[in-house]
């Protein structure tokens, strides 16, 4: 755990000197007492609204509680919860569904953003005006983007439907895109892609600009070519970067629950339900209280797993 | 940005290769926009002109969608219509238009005003918590720092349903459900964890000899915090107030699993605007229109700092 906070800084390539430690004052409160002093409260906070909670998660997926129903006897069910969960039909549809979001969302926004960073790179005139435009879908609520969405898409009257008959000469009311099974989970990909491009698009921006122009130079004196210098030097140099951003999307993406709720509500039928959504349904509209904290727990380890081990990668590529 | 030579340094792209650059992305920015400004100008729509189809691009602009967004109101008879007196307020008589009468304010107002609340709340603490700690965490030898830095960033990993299962519990047997404290509380703790990442990396560059020469002038390691450093980190701690600001502002999943009146916010409030027939997508876009505009001017004003905010600090320009 200790190797996995720190190297995941990147910072600018100059390289950062550490600092002298600071000469010690032994004068009013110590500053033992006064580290202490600041960090307790935020541990405490944390304790008890996330660590307290999480045990109480732990402890209550081992029981058949519902929290609709307190007054039930609490009966010990041991793993139950958690076999049940493994061979449910309906937690793989959603595990699916999830898989199928994070993959095709991360694949276009790191298309997108990449390409965008690279024309960005290009410093044409107005270039921050343009770049700050681009910015503003990933900054809007995603409840509020959701719903907005959702007029876009109505059929017929939408302006994404419209367009698209515009485009393609089909008939608007001819599909909809969170009413049509094979449509729906493209929808939600859609919009996430175009939220959530420009968040990729800023990182691998940062990366672009923090390789020195003296490499391509070097490489110019060396007449390496274009693809080349680009296989060679920008996308080794940028991986480290773009590695950063599929994380974050990664993680985000996989507790998606706000702007597909809002968007499809996991529908038509459960083609769009996502681990969250259905989570949802299980905790607070199934009262399966137990259940769905056993389902919680196994989201949070697949998450908490997945990440470690996508940092140990992502270290050694920073390394080569 | 260093490392970047003058004009005439040979990968320096040229004239033309800037200019196709240029088209594309401003070619994205404008398809990307559409959506956006599409919401802004629904929102001056009446209802006929906002469901007419093919969608209108020219209408006559009608504030009605804020006037429904504001305002709850019912529908009369025409005798009845005409048996009152004449309408005082242009709202009054936008209303009347429909064979309306406004029976009273909408929620909407008290909703915003929740929202601002919590999101505020939220953040001073947030901020103010994570400056103490990420101070500590820079400048003192913590035991098991890493550790702690790493738990910190961990309970950011938990799905928002999975931890609102037992704060939802928490807060019905300690009356905290559905109460301003307790969602501030929960965005508070929400957001220290960004809080604590970006304002360690603000006082990481801070230098050192700054506070030294301060101790050796006499101050104590407390007042060379609070007259020292706290002044140098300032444009650091107003990004990071505005990044926590962003998310309790945007935060739908506790909000819409917590609260369901006194503290409900804007966010789970306004897909719930409903006129007669479905939706009623003006006030709809209306509210989302005034909910949306704050974080325009705060992304412009943060553009600088925006990169380090949604990495937790890990990317710094």
């Amino acid at each position: 755990m200790t190797d996995t906070s720190g190297p995941v800084v990147i910072r600018d390539r100059a390289g950062a000197v550490p600092a002298p430690p600071v000469a010690r004052v032994i004068r009013g409160l110590s500053d033992r007492a006064i580290a202490w002093l600041f960090i307790a409260p935020t541990i405490l906070l944390l304790l008890a609204i996330n660590v307290f909670p999480l045990i109480w998660t732990i402890r209550l997926s081992f029981t058949n509680y519902r929290a609709n129903k307190p007054n039930v006897p609490l009966r010990w069910l041991g793993l139950e919860n958690y076999t049940s969960i493994l061979a449910d039909p309906d937690v793989w549809q959603a595990m699916q569904a999830t898989a199928h979001f994070v993959i095709w969302t991360i694949l276009l926004e790191v298309l997108f953003g990449f390409g965008l960073a690279l024309l960005i790179d290009k410093k044409f005139r107005g270039h921050s005006f343009w770049t700050t435009v681009i910015l503003l879908p990933m900054m809007l609520s995603p409840a509020v983007v959701g719903t907005f969405w959702t007029f876009l898409f109505q059929p017929q009257i939408g302006l994404f439907n419209y367009v698209v008959a515009f485009l393609t000469g089909i008939d608007p009311s001819s599909f909809q895109m969170i009413g049509d099974v094979p449509l729906a989970p493209w929808a939600i990909v859609l919009v996430d892609t175009w939220m959530w491009t420009p968040y990729v698009m800023l990182i691998c921006l940062a990366g672009l600009r923090s390789i020195p122009n003296y490499i391509y130079e070097a490489a110019e004196v060396d007449r390496a070519s274009k693809w080349r210098q680009f296989w060679s030097i920008t996308l080794p140099m940028v991986l480290p970067f773009l590695m950063l951003a599929v994380l974050f999307r990664g993680i985000e993406n996989f507790k998606m629950f706000d702007m597909v709720n809002l968007l499809t509500s996991g529908g038509p039928g459960s083609t769009t339900e996502l681990a969250s959504i259905t989570l949802k349904r299980e905790a607070f509209e199934k009262w399966r209280t137990g259940y769905s904290s056993a389902f919680a727990i196994i989201l949070f380890v697949t998450v908490f797993g997945a990440a470690n081990i996508y940092v140990k990668a992502l270290n050694k590529v920073k390394q080569r | 940005m260093s490392g970047r030579t003058g004009a005439h340094s040979v990968v320096e792209p040229s004239p033309l290769t800037r200019r196709i650059a240029g088209a594309l992305v401003i070619c994205y920015a404008l398809i990307a926009i559409v959506p956006l400004l599409w919401i802004f100008v629904t929102g001056f729509k009446t209802p006929p002109d906002s469901i007419a189809y093919p969608p209108k691009m020219m209408f006559t602009p009608s504030l009605e969608g804020y006037v429904n967004l504001f305002t709850t109101r019912s529908r009369q008879s025409p005798e009845y219509m005409a048996s009152l007196p004449p309408a005082e307020t242009w709202y009054d008589r936008l209303a009347r238009s429909r064979n309306m009468v406004i029976a009273g304010p909408s929620k909407y107002g008290q909703r915003f005003v929740n929202s601002l609340v919590v999101a505020f709340g939220s953040t001073i603490l947030a901020v103010s918590l994570g400056t103490l700690t990420a101070y500590a965490f820079s400048r003192f030898r913590v035991p098991l720092a890493d550790d702690l830095m790493f738990f910190i960033l961990s309970t950011r990993m938990m799905p928002p349903i999975a931890v609102a299962i037992p704060i939802y519990l928490m807060y019905r047997s300690l009356g905290l459900s559905d109460t301003w404290l307790g969602m501030i509380l929960l965005y508070t703790a929400v957001n220290v964890s960004l809080a604590v990442w970006l304002m360690k990396g603000f006082i990481d560059e801070i230098p050192r000899e700054y506070e030294e020469a301060a101790l050796i002038d006499g101050y104590t390691r407390l007042q060379a915090f609070y007259k020292v450093v706290l002044p140098q980190a300032a444009t650091g701690i107003a990004a990071t107030a505005i990044f926590c600001l962003i998310f309790a502002w945007n935060e739908y999943a506790f909000a819409a699993l917590l609260t369901s009146g006194n503290a409900q916010t804007a966010p789970p409030f306004i897909p719930t605007i409903i006129g007669e027939g479905g939706l009623d997508w003006p006030a709809v876009a209306a509210g989302a229109s005034l909910f949306l505009l704050p974080i325009v001017v705060f992304t412009v004003i943060l553009r600088k700092h925006l990169l380090r905010g949604i990495t937790f600090g890990a990317v710094r320009k």
